[in-house]
This record gives structure tokens, sequence and C-alpha cells, in this order.
């Protein structure tokens, strides 16, 4: 499980660097020529598949931790194994089905967690009564560990993708929510009284002032409510479901079959990594106005 | 009781104008920011106002702007008593007030956009102020991407192209070094003369208010700030503000009014040091 981990969270992090703007950072030489960074990141991932392989082969190296050699295998699973899971998945079609119930879902939590969030956060930011009298549950139904509700939605909604749209949601929600909320609390109270003076209605500041500068913390958020409303679905099928990545993966478990769940786990992440990716492509389109994150902001 | 008032209607008049407000560090205390205060701007009347700093200055400028209301007094534009936003004034703000999602002709033209103008008229008329202001080919730059300079040249045309009838500004030029601010004070009173707005300038610079004003009203060291002062700068028109300094006259006028100011300055001090 862990080595895994590490492969995605390497592909990340090294992921999150490159796609903006070039002129941000010291190490440059990196980061302007993209061709040679492209070959380090396979690189690195090959070099982990590698370690993963020799530790894992048995009777390749001489057994250090395991009694017997093929407790290794049997535990972490086989790198070429893995391969060959996803690609009988793949080519045999068995995976279509599962994968396109999880994404549903995702994308369902993903939109309406996003949508609602903006909308309760626009709102209580502009209603001071409004948002005293909520504030208090707000926090309190943030601070309540979420997944506890897993179940419970299971019971609610039943065993199709409502209840782990619902879940994703609740997840989803809070985050945009917050960042929203935060963002018309940071809008310039000049750049606001300016538009005032330049004849802007309520409307108009909400359109023009209020939206635009919660937009990029809106953003800054959905990087991580994509990887939430990707928890909220797995987590959804993990706990009772027919269909579903996450079904795969429990049931996968239940039987021993840990290359299985590598399996899983790397088509989830792959899937989660083109959302993300997504998600940034929007961002870099919709923020051309933002500074480049080096550039110091003139007060 | 005003000199102006009495000849014609002021564009703008604060009349006897008080703001008080609740203190931050102690409750139930109160700050009281201005004190009675009565200030007018004859119509086409370029008026200055210095002061030590912190002396509400800017307080006086947002009552008049109409964005903050004052605890007693009144204020009337063209003899009308104000309520709401002002809507026959421009404000210029001291801070960066440009909306940074828009590039520099989107920020011009915002204040046709909130009105309701077409599009395309709009947009002629904002690519016609940024020539005006000397920023032709930097229509689609945003705000981070023009210098300090650059960015209050658009804080004006964004400002002129409603055409106000008073223009509020509140240390505009700050911000920007000396030769940016000379260049700019000097185009400020070019685009002026043309066709004279009134204008209420917060500064506290002397030599900026001087070089530029028709009136200068020296106002005391915070709290309960009010106008102790009050000078004509009969200095002639067209002016160059690096020349005019230079003048005889207006290092006498400077002289006179630093006499009335340097206590206040003084005072201002000695209050920012114990706080």
């Amino acid at each position: 499980m862990r080595k895994a981990r590490k492969t995605s969270a390497s592909d990340i992090a090294a992921d999150a660097v490159p796609p903006q703007r070039a002129s941000a950072t010291r190490r440059a030489s990196l980061r302007s020529s993209p061709a040679r960074l492209a070959l380090y990141h396979t690189l690195l991932l090959g070099g982990l598949f590698l370690f993963w392989y020799l530790m894992t082969e048995p009777g390749l190296i001489p057994p250090f931790y395991f009694d017997e050699p093929t407790r290794a295998k049997f535990f972490f699973g086989q790198p070429q194994e893995v391969f060959k899971r996803i690609w009988s998945w793949f080519a045999g079609g068995s995976i279509y089905l599962h994968l396109g119930v999880t994404l549903l879902e995702t994308l369902l939590a993903f939109v309406i967690g996003t949508l609602l969030g903006l909308v309760l956060g626009l709102w209580l930011a502009l209603a001071p009564t409004a948002s005293t009298l909520a504030d208090p549950y707000i926090k309190a139904m943030n601070a309540m560990p979420r997944v506890i509700l897993a179940p419970i939605f299971a019971v609610w909604f039943g065993l199709g993708i409502t209840s782990k749209v619902v879940f994703g949601v609740t997840l989803v929600f809070f985050i945009v929510f917050f960042n929203v909320y935060q963002g018309v609390k940071e809008v310039s109270p000049v750049v606001l009284a300016n538009a005032r003076m330049l004849g802007a209605t309520g409307k108009q500041l909400l359109r023009h002032v209020y939206l635009p500068s919660a937009t990029s913390w809106v953003f800054s958020s959905l990087h991580t409510s994509v990887g939430l409303a990707f928890v909220g679905a797995v987590v959804g099928e993990y706990l009772g479901s027919a269909r579903g990545v996450g079904y795969l993966i429990h049931q996968a478990e239940g039987v021993f079959d840990i290359d299985t769940v590598f399996a899983g786990i790397l088509v989830l992440t792959i899937f989660a990594l083109i959302l993300d990716f997504i998600v940034t492509k929007i961002e870099s389109r919709l923020l051309v106005w933002r500074p480049g994150t080096a550039e110091t902001e003139a007060l | 009781m005003n000199p102006a008032a009495t000849e014609h209607t002021p564009a703008l008049l604060l009349d006897h104008v008080t703001c008080a407000f609740a203190s931050r560090e102690k409750s139930g205390e109160r700050y009281t920011a201005v004190r009675d205060t009565t200030l007018a701007v004859g119509s086409g009347e370029f008026v200055s106002v210095v002061g030590p700093t912190g002396c509400g200055k800017s307080t006086l400028l947002n009552v008049a702007a109409g964005l903050l209301q004052p605890s007693s007094g009144n204020v009337r534009v063209q003899g009308a008593p104000l309520s709401g936003i002002n809507r026959r004034a421009g404000y210029m703000f001291q801070a960066e007030s440009l909306m940074p999602w828009r590039n520099a002709r989107d920020n011009v033209l915002a204040g046709l956009q909130f009105a309701g103008v077409p599009e395309v008229e709009a947009r002629r008329r904002a690519d016609e102020w940024l020539s005006r202001v000397g920023l032709t080919g930097f229509e689609m730059r945003y705000p981070h991407e023009l210098s300090g300079g650059m960015r209050k040249r658009v804080a004006l045309a964004q400002m002129l192209i409603l055409d106000p009838e008073i223009m509020l500004m509140d240390e505009p030029f700050s911000a920007l070094d000396v030769q940016t601010r000379q260049l700019m004070e000097n185009e400020l009173l070019e685009l002026w003369s043309a066709d004279r707005k009134s204008v209420m300038f917060i500064t506290h610079d002397l030599e900026e208010a001087i070089a530029l004003s028709d009136r200068v009203v020296v106002l005391a060291a915070g709290p309960a700030t009010r106008p102790i002062g009050e000078f004509i700068i009969d200095l002639p028109r067209p002016r160059d503000v690096n020349e005019i300094r230079m003048t005889p006259r207006f290092v006498e006028l400077h002289t006179d009014i630093w006499h009335v100011m340097k206590d206040e300055v003084l005072k201002g001090y000695a209050q920012s040091k114990k706080n």
C-alpha cells in the first residue's frame, strides 16, 4: 500500500509545479525545457516502479524482512501484474461501466458541491445578519467528521449513485463555501468604493466586483475539491454499492488480491490527475489577470 | 456664513459637518475625526485641502462623495442636499482602485458599462480617453502589468470618462516618484483647464497644493479637525508645476501658509508619537 501511495504522491507533487508562468523561479534550468522535465518525470516514475519490482519479485534479491520469498509479492503486489490487470480491464472493457459510474459520481458531486458553495458563500458573505445567525452551525457542520455520514446516506438514499453524490457534495461544499466567503470578505474596500462611485448598482457590484474577486479563491479550492469529490465517490462505493472502482477495490481486498487493489488505485489516481489538469487549464484561462506567483505585488 | 455662498450656489458645500466614530480601543468612547467643518468648492474652482497626516482629510472627502454619512451637518451638491452616493462627482483614490481582473480598457469603460452604454460605443470612448492620457497601445494590459504612473492615468481616465461635474481627489499622486508625479500634475492641470470642473484635492504636500489650486484650505491636526486657514492662490494660469515653484510669489505664498501649518504639523507629529 505504502509504496503505491509514494508513486502517486511524488507524481502529483512534480506535476503541480510547471504549468504556471515560466519566469517564476530561480531553478529555471529544469523548467525552461519542458522536454527535459518530462524526461526526468518519466525517469522518476520508472525508477519507482523498478524499485517496486525489485523489492517484490520472488528470488531476485535475498529476503531480508519476510521469511518466505513470495511474501513481499503477496503483501505489496507487483507492478507488472498491476499493469496486466489494468490492460485486461481496458482491453476487455470490463472497467468502463465501473469507471463511468465513479466518474459520474465524482463530477456530479464536484459540480453540485461547487455551485452550492458558490451561491451560499456569496449570499452569506453579503448578508451580515444571515451569516451571524448561521455562523456557529456552519462551523459545527464543518468540524463534524463527515465520513461518518457515508453509511447514513447509504441508508437514506440507497446503494445507487445518489448516496455517493450527496456524500461527495458534503465534502466539496465546505471547501468551496469557505473560500468564496473569504474571497468576498477580502474584496479590496477601495475597489469596491471606486465601483460604487462609478455608478455600479448592487447587482452590478455582485457581477463585476464580488464574483471576479472571489474567483481566484474558488479556483484554489477547486484543486482540493476535485480530490475530495473522488474520495466521496470511492468511499461511498467502498461502503456499499454494486458498481464503481471503489466497489472493485473492495471486492479485491475481500479476496486479498493486492494487484487489483493497486490497479484500482492507479486508475483512480490517473483520472484524478486528469481532472486536476482540466481545472488548471480553466483556471489559467480565466485568471490571466492575476500577477505571476513570483512577481511582487505593488501596493 | 460662506463667502462663495453669497455669490452663487457652490458646486459642493460641506455645511457644519461633524464625523464621529465609535472608538476601536475603548468601547463606548467616540473618536471625532472632523468637527463642525464648513467648506465650499465653487463652480470650476480648484480647491486643495492640506493638513498634517492623519488629520481626517480623507474622511472629509468620503463625506463629499457620499461614501460616508456625516454624524451631523449636511452636504449640498449644486444646492441640493446629498443622499447616498454623489452621482455628480468622480473620485480618485489614494490606494489602488482599479479592478485587477479587468484590462486597462475594461477598467476605463466600467462606468459607462454600469450606466448601460452599448459596448461598442463604450469601447470607442474608452480608447479615446486612454489615448488622451497617453496610454494608446496599453488597452489590453492588466493593472499589474502597468507601472504606478500608468495605473494612475487609467484611474484618471476611468473617472473622467463619466464627465463628472466635481472631481474628488485623495492624494492621488502620493504613491508616485517625484518626476512621474510632476508629469501627472501637469497633465491633470491640462485636462482640468479644458473644461474647468470643480475640484476638491486632498494632499499633505503644500507645494503640490499651491502649484495646482485656486484656493488652499489648511486643516488643523486631528482629532476633531477643522479648517484654520484659507488662502487664495493668485498665481497666473496656465501653470507649469515645475517652473511655478521658482517664482517669488509662490515662495511668498508657501511661507505664509507654512506659517499657519507648521504648528499643526508639529502637533500632529507629537500625537502620532504618543499613540
